[in-house]
């Protein structure tokens, strides 16, 4: 990785004045890896790790594992590209193991998710199997714990 | 009765009250106060570590260990130091295991000194060197180091200090407060004058994994630790811990390495006044050791953005600040401003709620400069360089 991306995966908001002065780097430099890094798809885009408990926003999310015949072009990568288009899912990985693919979709309601799941993942061609699994209780997200964010405290004058 | 205070011994009332006591007292209890004061990282140990020391505990580990500490703990030190500076120790009896450098520090000064030997350490440095060298009846001779060498120790000044008294030199580079790193040439140098006139030498290397460079500063500076240096191995002392690398200051774990009759000799003192260290900690240390280095590089990649931050700020605002090579301190020259660097962190202080420590509270030599730590999160960072600048610009009015 290199330094800028190291410091975009902790913090992503920082402007690029804020950047060049942490890299060491001057601000041209800062704004010309980073049109690189998005041009050359390395980044893929910039969000925000929201805990969905603390808000009043109905939502619930889920994992679905997905079984699929393979194709002999391909082999899964259509039904995965297929499936990854869809607005409900927000990730979707080919794996290894006892399914093929894990997808990850949110919706407002459970009603909401299990529709997508049998109207529209089930039913395509290709799939053989699927098995939803609801998320109970955010512990961490995307690097960050949901809980124990209480700050732990230092003397303020120490040798 | 005779009063109390006539009753405390000469060399404990010798000990000159700590500067940085005197600041912490005017910093405590205000909440609106940036501390660039601290000596720590703000860092907590690595999650891993901390669930070694709680594993340890629900195995029901809560014994005494041997007096050099575990075994398994000093098998993986020697591991780890001969791959920090190719010097190898013997686990069985050249490393003991100490409460915190700090504990290691004055057992060596107890275990060398006899009433009067001198000790040469350079200034400025840890606020503890010279009361350990008092407290174990030594002189203490202090080498000043100075702003415009960018804290270097020059061989030439120690020389100039020895007697036939001289018993020991004292080296911490990376150094705490200025971060200054040692050349290798000068650190040759030193050696040659311990050789030539038959002195011990003890190295504090507490911050050497915390070291920068190259032109972004995110590489690492050349250290060199003076026991791995020819003939050196066999009349030093080479003192390091987990403070500071590993974030693990509160587990007060270090270690001697050391020619096995100095450590015998430490361990004698260190087997009535501590028995062991901690057995908690020195399992939660046997971690770090093991499986501690990705860690260890994402905090010091985090010091070294930080740094790059200070340094570009102290910049901007024209305060001179040479680029440290290690630890996790700046220490920028404030002598163009006319105050003292006690009135200068106080006036920050008052007027910006920003606290730096003076820099003299590491010894004259500290006189012009003052000590921002950088092991803050970088929004506090910020926030306090935005303080400091609006400070000097009305200074400079």
């Amino acid at each position: 990785m290199t330094p800028l991306l190291e410091l975009l995966c902790d913090d992503a908001r920082l402007s690029t004045k804020q950047m060049a002065e942490r890299l060491g780097l001057s601000e041209a430099a800062v704004e010309g890896q980073l049109s690189d890094l998005l041009a050359d798809g390395i980044v893929l885009g910039f969000h925000a790790v929201i805990d969905p408990e603390k808000i009043s926003h109905q939502h619930v999310a889920a994992l679905i594992e997905v079984k699929l015949t393979p194709e002999r072009d391909g082999g899964f990568d259509r039904m995965a590209q297929r499936i990854a288009k869809f607005d409900q899912v927000t990730s979707c990985y080919l794996m290894s193991g006892g399914y093929d693919l894990a997808v990850f979709v949110e919706g407002h309601d459970l009603r909401e998710v299990a529709r997508f799941v049998s109207e529209k993942l089930s039913t395509l061609e290709g799939v053989v199997s699927t098995a939803t699994h609801f998320q109970l209780k955010v512990y961490k997200q995307s690097g960050f714990l949901a809980t124990e964010r209480t700050e732990p405290e230092r003397l303020s004058v120490t040798p | 009765m005779k009063p109390l205070s006539e009753r405390i011994a000469q060399q404990v009332k010798n000990i000159p009250r700590s500067g940085i006591r005197d600041f912490f007292e005017l910093v405590q209890g205000r909440d609106d106060v940036i501390s660039l004061g601290v000596g720590e990282p703000d860092f907590s140990a690595p999650w891993h570590i901390r669930e070694a020391a709680i594993f340890s505990l629900e195995k029901g580990q809560t014994s005494y260990t041997s007096n050099l500490g575990l075994l398994s703990l000093r098998e993986s030190i020697a591991k780890y130091v001969e791959g920090l500076f190719g010097v190898s120790y013997n686990p069985k009896n050249e490393i003991l295991v100490t409460v915190g450098v700090s504990e290691a520090l004055d057992l060596v000064c107890r275990a060398l000194l006899n009433p009067g030997d001198e000790v040469i350490y350079h200034e400025p440095c840890y606020v503890s060197y010279s009361p350990s060298i008092t407290m174990a009846y030594g002189v203490a001779v202090a080498v000043q180091t100075r702003v415009e060498d960018e804290f270097v120790l020059k061989a030439a000044d120690i020389e100039a200090v020895i007697t036939d008294r001289t018993r020991l030199i004292m080296l911490n580079f990376p150094t705490n407060p200025t971060g200054a790193v040692e050349p290798v040439e000068e650190l040759e140098k030193i050696a040659a004058l311990a050789i030539k006139h038959d002195l011990l030498v003890v190295t504090d290397e507490i911050y050497c994994e915390l070291i920068y460079g190259g032109s972004d500063g995110m590489g690492k500076a050349q250290h060199t630790s003076i026991a791995s240096l020819p003939g050196m191995k066999e009349r030093t002392i080479l003192l390091h811990g987990f403070s500071k690398a590993f974030a693990m200051t509160g587990f007060r774990l270090g270690y001697a390495c050391a020619p096995t009759e100095l450590t015998e000799a430490m361990m004698k003192i260190h087997q009535y006044s501590m028995l062991c260290a901690p057995i908690m900690s020195q399992n939660a240390a046997i971690e770090a050791l093991e499986n501690g280095a990705d860690q260890v590089e994402m905090m010091r990649r985090a010091y070294a953005r930080r740094r790059n931050l200070m340094l570009a700020r102290f910049a901007e605002m024209e305060v001179p600040c040479f680029a440290p090579g290690g630890a996790f301190y700046m220490f920028p020259d404030i002598r163009k401003f006319g105050l003292s660097s006690k009135d200068f962190a106080l006036r920050l202080l008052e007027e910006e709620s920003v606290a730096v420590v003076p820099g003299d509270a590491f010894g004259p030599a500290g006189q012009g400069c003052v000590r921002a730590c950088y092991a803050t999160a970088y929004e506090k960072l910020e926030i306090a360089m935005d303080r400091i600048a609006a400070f000097v610009k009305r200074l400079q009015k």
